[in-house]
């Protein structure tokens, strides 16, 4: 057996990742935010041409948990330096929220094949569901995130028949009919608000208002604390079901569905029932992250739920490399926060988003993170 | 002997074109039959009546006993027959051992508890399941068994059959059928893979093989019993002295004696 990858690359990789994170968030001026950019490209090619970036791979391979504990330290550091700035912290929440939506996409089109082009409106059925849960029960309403992503999966199952039916444009066809059907019923529905939207009211928990800064001694931090704290978890969550599914029999019956349906029919795969599982957990996820987003943005609107919100989701999997999770963090990263940063190009983000999936799918199609092969968590299994 | 696979009066029509015309088709445990006809003489379309993939439109398929005719192609491998592809449908950018482990579907625990929260007892079937992928792939070539988390695009043909029939024999199938399996390969490497499937047969107790094949030679050195096919219908059976004596195959193959 080949010696054990040193600790070190890794956590020095989460220790520089999560400065330059911090950089970034911090970066007022437009200059300092290109110029930052600029610097990480460079680092990153540099570290290709010296072969750094193997060495980081093997050692985070080696000491993957010891890594992902790093990086959620890393986000906590975020989440204390940052601790007074609603504006950062609403942009940071945003991001995680939209990278477990963008998981659940990675399960449905990255795993199994099946094409989802109404992830917005998922995400909005898990922000509705926080809507009128907290404002018709006196349910607990921690209790929105689960039953947001249970009613993104029964609403979803709608869909699964024409889903399971047609294959490839078609299949995405039906998906944007979806996503477009979706905002109109909440346009046209006055008990949802209608077209000036809902207000969700915030989450309480044992009697701690989500919406109520956090006050330490002389220290005061923002309400939105409570929510990026909350986002961090559902997000190691996702990352840690995702990770496994990819790495067990499911995820390879579901790569070899995508791949090649009558072979996989010909060794006993079931296609439907391993579609509708992508597709339904896919949903589940989009639909939980939905209902956290809810609670974070406080009033809801069709307009958060169009088609192009949905496009960003795709655009998101896109960027980052088909199927691989961790592609999803880096886009969603790069998606959510750098046209807030840049305020030039806010007004332009769909054309950037555009731009950068057509750059992507011209000169790197597998993404910025292709995915690897599947290690299914051992040391390759090559037993000594 | 008994007989494992029986089609009777099977046929199969596609729109005006009868692809399969009333063909009685049986394989005795432990044979290994030739199936030939030339291009378009419906051997493809057998294989995929019996395991599925088009329904016939008439006949019956038997498979040990039990009537499959019409099944799922799932089921049908659920039953105990596997199948290689005339055009190799490998997933290419997955490594050998997931290619391997498609066809062990029926063998590995899909169940979501024990894929997602079992890590343990998940990477002792993993283990377990490499070492036996390593045995099989050894029986063809060692050199590919060090290879096994390579990805399948990275090889060349000769070894990608040499996948795709470990692939349908891990499940350990009671039937294999090859759909020509020497497509695209030298007159070496064919023979190479030939050798390959007779060892596989010496060390595979019990399992009976339809093989497709265009090339006389290896029908003749491998097969116990051939079967023609001729647009559809069966024109000759028996061995492959009688086979290729037969006037109507002569003919099928060569054309009409002026």
């Amino acid at each position: 057996m080949p010696a054990r990858a040193p600790l070190l690359p890794a956590i020095a990789f989460a220790a520089l990742a999560i400065l330059f994170g911090i950089l970034f968030l911090a970066a007022e001026r437009e200059r300092a935010v290109a110029a930052l950019f600029v610097v990480a490209a460079a680092a990153i090619a540099l570290a290709a041409r010296f072969g750094a970036i193997d060495r980081v791979r093997a050692s985070i391979r080696a000491h993957e948990s010891l890594f992902y504990a790093a990086l959620v330290l890393g986000l906590l550091a975020v989440v204390v330096w940052f601790h007074d700035e609603h504006f950062v912290l609403l942009m940071v929440t945003t991001s995680l929220l939209l990278m477990v939506a963008a998981l659940g996409l990675t399960v449905q089109f990255g795993f199994a094949g099946v094409v989802n082009f109404a992830g917005a409106a998922f995400l909005g059925i898990g922000c509705y569901t926080a809507a009128v849960v907290t404002k018709y029960t006196a349910l607990p309403s921690i209790l929105t995130l689960p039953l947001g992503g249970l009613m993104a999966a029964l609403i979803g199952s709608i869909l699964i028949l024409p889903v399971l039916r047609t294959r490839g444009h078609y299949a995405a066809l039906v998906t944007i009919a979806f996503a477009i059907l979706f905002k109109t019923f909440l346009e046209v529905n006055d008990a949802l608000g209608g077209p000036q939207g809902i207000l969700v009211k915030p989450i309480t928990l044992f009697g701690w208002n989500f919406n109520q800064p956090i006050k330490l001694g002389p220290i005061e931090a923002s309400f939105y604390v409570n929510y990026l704290v909350f986002a961090i978890i559902l997000l190691v969550l996702a990352l840690v079901v995702v990770r496994r599914i990819d790495r067990s029999w499911i995820g390879l019956s579901l790569d070899a569905i995508r791949l090649d349906e009558i072979a996989s029919a010909s060794h006993g795969l079931d296609i439907a029932r391993w579609k509708i599982l992508a597709f339904t957990l896919g949903n589940f996820l989009a639909g939980t992250a939905g209902a956290l987003y809810g609670h974070v943005l406080g009033f809801i609107a069709p307009n958060n739920f169009t088609f192009g919100d949905s496009l960003i989701l795709v655009s998101i999997i896109l960027l980052g490399g088909i199927g691989n999770p961790w592609g999803v963090v880096v886009a969603a990263f790069i998606v959510v926060i750098l046209p807030e940063k840049l305020q030039i190009i806010q007004e332009y983000r769909f054309v950037l988003y555009a731009s950068l999936v057509i750059l992507i799918l011209l000169f790197r199609p597998q993404g910025l993170l292709p995915r690897p092969l599947r290690d299914y968590g051992l040391r390759a299994g090559r037993s000594a | 002997m008994s007989a494992l696979l029986a089609c009777r009066d099977l046929t199969c029509r596609f729109g005006g074109l009868v692809a399969l015309d009333h063909v009685d088709f049986t394989v005795n445990d432990g044979e290994i039959v030739g199936l030939i006809g030339p291009n378009g003489s419906g051997k493809t379309t057998l294989f995929n009546v019996v395991t599925g993939i088009y329904p016939p439109s008439d006949g019956r398929v038997t498979f040990a006993g039990s009537d499959v005719t019409g099944a799922r192609p799932q089921t049908v491998y659920w039953s105990g027959i596997a199948r290689t592809f005339q055009r190799s449908r490998l997933c290419l950018p997955l490594s050998v051992f997931d290619n391997i482990m498609v066809g062990n579907h029926k063998r590995l625990n899909h169940g979501l508890v024990f894929n997602l929260l079992r890590r343990r007892a998940f990477a002792a079937e993993v283990r377990r399941n490499w070492d036996e992928a390593v045995e099989f792939i050894g029986i063809f070539n060692p050199a590919l068994a060090a290879r096994l988390d390579e990805p399948v695009a990275g090889f060349p043909m000769i070894d990608r059959r040499r996948i795709e029939i470990c692939r349908a024999l891990i499940s350990r199938p009671r039937l294999l059928l090859l759909d020509e399996p020497s497509a695209g390969m030298t007159h070496e490497e064919t023979r190479e893979l030939m050798d390959d499937i007779l060892l596989v047969r010496e060390r595979v107790a019990g399992l009976t093989i339809v093989v497709i094949e265009h090339e006389m030679g290896i029908i003749e050195r491998i097969t116990d019993r051939c079967v023609v096919l001729n647009y559809g219908r069966k024109i000759c059976e028996g061995s492959y002295e009688q086979v290729a004596r037969d006037p109507q195959v002569q003919e099928a193959y060569l054309g009409v004696a002026a």
